[in-house]
């Protein structure tokens, strides 16, 4: 590098590193660290972080070289931060290849359509835990969302003062609820009116509405804060009152952001395994009733399952395994749906 | 003392009022905002209210129909009589009076999700007037045709109406501002946005519907207002952080010509502003 000042010397270097040159810098890494750890002992964590570490030294010297400092220090950073990402999916891409793995095994007709009910070894299903999270969740969808969104719309279109702080700052607080906790509310609740061996499917929706109110208010007021104050004056210069300039522009104009906002909600609780431990139980049958009697669901049948299998223990596994695989599916699902709907009828504001 | 007659076609009575302001003083909590401004404004005339930036108009304009208090804190001294009614009066509801007194403002915002029907007829149906399906297609043809609207969208009603150009969309909320007929039409620098044809067109309709109803328009365009006024304010600021006072209100002829007061010369003349 010339010590020159100027146009001419902040000019990149004598040429460009070839368009394969960052896999061939990665690939050839790789190749020698494998070389190097077969003969001191193969291990595969130190072949992944050892080729990412060193090859965005590889990349940086060769590109210095070739092409010019500055150019050398992005190529380097642009691999670095590559690598970390290829290094944070591969926990995710693990996970995700083992329960598929491992699940696959129970997915078949019979899984779905039949419950435990007298079943001691082989066969069963998950009908029972999948109708149960099915009304569980249902339940405490149907008291989360209308509380949360006119929590919402009171804290944002009407809140001020103290009251409006103590309110975000409980909601706030309520976020950070450890599931567990809300579990025990739960319970202890019903346990003033029933006796401490009481297990309900509605219990559970208890549990899973204290953990969702709040996420759904945070995300109603998010969309309520994205819509333009502008439609708000129009309305009211048109000497519409307040609250239905609220049921009738400012609620529909958000809707379809409300709606994602819930849809994520329900994909954060269906999973929730701890309070529903203690306040539905686990039963075999299929129990329709909330209001009476224990009641399974996938996440406790999958811990149970796992925890106390019988002899032999690979049916029970392969149950766990399965009814997992099952949860994460309708997760994802859940999850696209929301983006569908965000993208097909959310509202262009400008 | 003629209070608004409503019946079911027309909410208004759809007679252009006269507005008389005397000693309005309007504060944001304990700052002045406008001091002390009287002026008349006259029924089936236009009339504009020019000044520098900061100087209260906006400000002023709103506290016409009773949307400035929407802001916390905000409230005016002084009176504000349409026709002899005081808009003011403590027993005045301000949703009653935003009825019958429309607003324009400076960025169109048409509600995204309704069609350009239901826009026009936003008025009526977010009050929820009921009535006859074809009762309500004549006032929204009515409308549309008014703010010369009604040839560009007439085959497409019920398609939202954010799908329209920014000229458009202001003719739409012009739409929908005179579809209830109001009294009086106010307009918060409804050019502003818009290129120089949108503005033309947007000036003829005034032009037209001036016959039908008392405007206010704010502008920062001076041309603007002498092409298309009949009256025109000048309000002024003394420093920044002073109230803002109207200096002078007269025929719009007059005060680009020949103004009494120094300070609307210089600003009409350009030497600030």
């Amino acid at each position: 590098m010339t010590a020159e000042r100027g146009i001419a010397s902040s000019a990149a270097g004598s040429g460009r590193i070839p368009r394969w040159a960052p896999w061939a810098a990665i690939l050839g890494t790789a190749v020698v660290l494998a070389a190097i750890l077969t003969l001191i002992g193969f291990n595969i964590a130190l072949l992944l972080v050892g080729t990412a570490v060193f090859s965005t030294v590889a990349i940086y010297l060769w590109a210095r070289a070739v092409e010019g400092h500055r150019q050398g220090l992005d190529r380097a950073i642009t691999m670095g931060i590559s690598s970390l990402f290829a290094l944070a999916m591969v926990p995710l891409i693990s996970l995700l290849w083992t329960v598929a793995s491992k699940g696959i095994d129970r997915i078949d007709v019979e899984f779905f359509t039949t419950s435990m009910r007298g079943v001691i070894n082989d066969g069963g299903g998950i009908l029972h835990a999948m109708t149960g999270t099915l009304i569980i969740t249902s339940l405490a969808t149907l008291a989360s969302v209308p509380i949360g969104i006119m929590a919402a719309v009171y804290l944002h279109e009407y809140g001020k003062g103290k009251l409006k702080k103590i309110l975000t700052f409980f909601v706030d607080v309520m976020t950070g609820i450890p599931s567990i906790v809300a579990g025990l509310f739960a319970f202890a609740l019903f346990a003033i009116f029933f006796g401490p061996g009481i297990r309900m499917g509605v219990m559970g929706s208890v549990a899973l509405s204290v953990l969702m109110i709040p996420i759904v208010v945070r995300s109603t007021e998010e969309m309520l804060r994205v819509v333009p104050d502008g439609l708000r004056e129009a309305s009211f210069a048109l000497g519409v009152p307040k609250w239905r300039t609220v049921t009738k522009v400012v609620l529909p104009t958000a809707m379809a952001g409300i709606v994602t906002g819930v849809m994520l909600a329900v994909a954060r609780i269906i999973g929730e395994t701890a309070p529903l431990l203690i306040t539905t139980g686990a039963f075999s049958s299929v129990n329709l009733n909330p209001f009476s009697g224990r009641m399974d669901n996938l996440p406790v049948f999958a811990y149970n399952q796992y925890r106390n299998p019988g002899v032999p223990p690979e049916p029970f596994i392969e149950r766990a395994w399965a009814a997992a695989l099952v949860l994460i599916l309708i997760v994802m699902v859940l999850f696209l749906v929301a983006r569908f709907i965000s993208r097909r009828y959310g509202t262009e504001l400008r | 003392m003629t209070a608004p007659v409503s019946n079911p076609v027309s909410p208004n009575s759809g007679v252009a009022r006269r507005i008389d302001v005397k000693n309005l003083n309007i504060y944001y909590g304990s700052f002045l905002a406008v001091k002390d401004v009287s002026m008349t404004i006259q029924p089936n005339k236009v009339t504009a209210l020019i000044g520098s930036s900061g100087c209260g108009k906006s400000t002023f304009l709103r506290s016409l129909n009773r949307m400035h208090e929407l802001v916390a804190g905000a409230r005016v001294e002084g009176s504000v009589t349409i026709d002899g009614v005081d808009i003011y009066a403590p027993t005045m509801d301000p949703v009653v009076v935003r009825r019958q007194i429309g607003m324009v403002f400076q960025n169109p915002n048409p509600f995204p999700t309704m069609s350009i029907y239901d826009n026009t007829a936003a008025g009526l149906k977010l009050n929820s007037k009921r009535m006859k399906r074809s009762q309500m297609d004549t006032i929204v043809e009515k409308a549309l045709r008014g703010a010369h609207l009604w040839e560009e969208v007439k085959d497409r009603l019920d398609k939202p109406g954010s799908g329209l150009s920014g000229g458009q969309q202001q003719r739409l909320c012009i739409a929908r501002a005179t579809a209830v007929e109001p009294e009086v039409l106010l307009m918060d620098e409804p050019c502003s946005a818009l290129d120089p044809i949108a503005t033309l067109a947007i000036e003829d309709l005034i032009d037209e519907l001036k016959q039908k109803f008392t405007i206010v328009i704010v502008t920062h365009n001076m041309q603007q207002a002498a092409r298309a006024s009949d009256m025109t304010g000048f309000f002024n600021i003394e420093h920044s952080g002073d109230p803002g006072q109207l200096i002078e209100l007269d025929e719009t002829e007059k005060i680009f010509s020949n103004p009494v007061h120094q300070e609307t010369e210089d600003y009409v003349s350009g030497r600030f502003g």
